[in-house]
């Protein structure tokens, strides 16, 4: 199976300090997997490199069967080749609706014109409606999106990603701020992405990731510890020291 | 993608039917209902002003007066502008006005040179040998540019013997340079307060090179006589005043249309989500700047248009226009018809504008205080701008949203309790709605 994101010997230091340090990771087009680390290990650097936010200063990203560079590309443009990013807080358009952000992230072409000649197809609206079905949004689809509570907010925003079609999706702490149910929700939600893309998880939340039950990695001081099961991972004695062993 | 097979939310409506109707599709003035009052309004001013006007027999209203309500249009029509390109793409652009005089040159040329063409050839008539195209140029040169010591027609002028080149600079030239001056800024993600610096020292540069008598549109002098209309030395003023009056409403109520259909859509969603949060539209995909660079560009244009109309009813254009203040009152007009809704704009400009010039024109009467007079032609300024700082302050709407209250609609109290746990969620009188 050839990668659909390929990392390789990406460093990235902020004013001498290495935040990413010679880091390696390749994930497979349909796949499920963990990040963890301690504060500072440099998840979200690695998630900003990816998504093109922060330009690492030596290092290759490449993408796809044709192997393109995420390097070169812009963050919309990373967004268009099929990445997409939930952020650790809910961002989603307050002063829309629910209908209307949903719509927005619906996969369309992106461009002005495009944008200014658009007009929401039957299919679209059933897509819209679909997804808001599965998170529960359906009756709420004419309010503002400010409105919601924070947990339908982390909602909506993964119907946003869905809607999106992303090849690969990076989520930052998705189970923050969810009831017990909700988290079992997601788990659902995240393996079941996972059997058509790629998906990956960062999380602090150890139960979580077991709920999760894929392959994990690692992290620490901006490189890779170890990566393998969960298991395998937490008998690992370096892996202990840095960040088991604390608690 | 097959997502049905997952468990449906917990405690959520699960099988309930959908409200499908926020996704209905409505129709464009379902949608706009201000479309239609605003086209029903213009049309009673237009109908009501021509039927009093002295090109007309009642005669009930000055040409002046007409003259004033047909450049106010104008101003309006920039205000749309403004309005589309800060209100809804949150750039707070402080230089749009440099566009529309930029417009106001561009038609000035045409109608300068032409003028200036009938005037010389009137006065060649009387030689006994035909003159020659050359004498001609050379005749309407030195009379154009006698008064800043030239007589050589600036290669900037070289189309001003057409009115159909001219017209097409009106649009070309604030285009292009919206567009290089966008792409610049845009492309080095320039934003915010940066951006309204920049856009000041844009037309403050340009106001100061225009100001140079070499800048080949004559200095400080500017272009003049732009009321008189080229061929048209028959027509009184009065027809002429209101032509442009009615021309000027048919470009409002135009643009007015075009823009309430460009921002009702998915255009206007992906506009109020760059202004919101700019960074999150990039993660969807969408390419950020050059949505602004249009928006930029469009309304620039749009700005350009609106000093075309303007200028041949003001007469005169001089770089004064240009000045950084200008574009400030474009913004200030915006904010206090309240921004992020187009009729706001309109109100704004159309009230504040007539408003200043009744106040600067000195028909205001003088408040004695007393130990001193408050003459409103040096206080109109001081008023303005307690108005601006206290609209911005107590009516961050402006008058629109009087609309809102007279509508029975709320406006979000963000002082009052958050209903969510994050910053910037809506509030409880807001979601009551």
């Amino acid at each position: 199976m050839s990668a659909l994101l390929e990392v390789s010997g990406v460093s990235v230091s902020f004013d001498g300090f290495r935040a990413i340090n010679n880091l390696s990771f390749s994930i497979g087009p349909a796949e499920l997997r963990a990040v963890i680390g301690p504060n500072g290990a440099g998840k979200t650097t690695f998630m900003d490199i990816v998504t093109g936010k922060t330009r690492p200063d030596e290092g290759s990203v490449t993408w796809g069967e044709r192997s393109i560079s995420l390097l070169k590309l812009s963050e919309a443009a990373i967004a268009r080749v099929g990445v997409g990013r939930k952020f650790q807080r809910p961002t989603v358009f307050e002063d829309q609706t629910v209908a209307e952000n949903l719509v927005l992230a619906l996969k369309s072409k992106r461009g002005p014109v495009a944008a200014l000649l658009y007009a929401l197809s039957a299919q679209g609206r059933d897509r819209v409606l679909e997804l808001a079905q599965e998170v529960g949004l359906a009756d709420h689809l004419p309010r503002k999106a400010g409105e919601l509570s924070h947990g339908q907010k982390q909602w909506l925003e993964i119907a946003m990603l869905l809607a999106q079609e992303p090849r690969l999706l990076l989520v930052d702490e998705p189970a923050a701020g969810m009831t017990l149910a909700e988290r079992e929700h997601t788990t659902a939600m995240l393996v079941e992405m996972a059997r058509t893309r790629a998906v990956v998880v960062v999380e602090h939340d150890m139960d979580f990731v077991r709920r999760l039950n894929c392959k994990v990695t690692v992290l620490h001081e901006g490189s890779v510890l170890a990566e393998g099961t969960l298991d395998h991972v937490t008998r690992d004695p370096a892996v202990i020291e840095v960040y088991l062993g604390r608690g | 993608m097959p997502v049905s097979s997952v468990p449906k939310y917990p405690g959520g409506p699960g099988a309930a039917p959908p409200a499908a109707s926020a996704l209905a599709r409505r129709g464009f003035l379902a949608r706009n209902p201000s479309v239609l009052w605003f086209l029903g309004l213009l049309a009673a001013l237009c109908l009501t002003i021509t039927a009093l006007s002295p090109a007309l027999d009642l005669d009930m209203v000055s040409t002046s007066f007409i003259k004033t309500l047909g450049k106010t249009l104008c101003l309006c029509l920039a205000a749309l502008a403004m309005d589309v390109v800060w209100g809804y793409a949150g750039i707070l652009s402080l230089g749009h006005m440099a566009f529309f005089a930029l417009g106001g040159y561009m038609i000035g040329q045409w109608l300068m040179y032409a003028r200036t063409e009938e005037i010389v050839l009137a006065a060649l008539a009387s030689d006994p040998i035909p003159p020659t195209a050359a004498e001609i140029a050379q005749g309407v040169a030195s009379q154009i540019f006698g008064v800043v010591g030239s007589s050589e027609m600036p290669l900037i002028w070289t189309f001003a013997d057409s009115l159909p080149l001219q017209l097409a600079l009106v649009v070309l030239v604030p285009g292009t340079l919206a567009l290089v001056f966008g792409w610049l800024a845009f492309r080095s993600r320039v934003t915010g307060v940066y951006l309204s610096i920049l856009t000041q020292a844009m037309t403050l540069a340009l106001s100061l090179f225009l100001f140079q008598n070499d800048s080949g549109l004559r200095g400080n002098n500017g272009l003049s006589g732009l009321q008189n209309l080229p061929g048209l030395s028959a027509t009184g003023q009065d027809a002429v005043s209101l032509a442009f009056f009615l021309v000027s409403a048919a470009a409002l109520g135009l643009t007015y249309l075009l823009l309430a259909w460009a921002i009702s859509g998915k255009f206007g969603s992906v506009l109020r989500a760059i202004r919101d949060d700019e960074a999150r539209v990039r993660f969807l995909g969408y390419p950020v700047e050059g949505y602004k660079l249009f928006v930029f560009t469009g309304t620039a244009i749009l700005c350009g248009l609106a000093g075309a109309l303007y200028y041949p009813q003001a007469g005169i254009i001089n770089p004064a226009e240009l000045a950084p203040i200008a574009s400030i009152y474009l913004a200030v007009w915006v904010a206090i018809g309240g921004r992020g809704r187009l009729y706001g704009a309109v109100i704004g400009a159309a009230v504040v504008s007539l408003l200043s010039s009744w106040f600067t024109g000195g028909r205001a009467p003088s408040l004695p205080l007393g130990f001193a007079s408050l003459d409103w032609v040096d206080w109109w300024l001081v008023l303005l701008g307690l108005c601006f700082v206290a609209v911005t302050l107590f009516a961050p709407k402006g008058i629109g949203g009087l609309f809102d209250r007279w509508q029975g609609r709320r406006s979000p109290d963000r002082k009052g309790a958050p209903l969510g746990p994050d910053d910037g969620a809506l509030q409880e009188r807001e979601a009551s709605e």
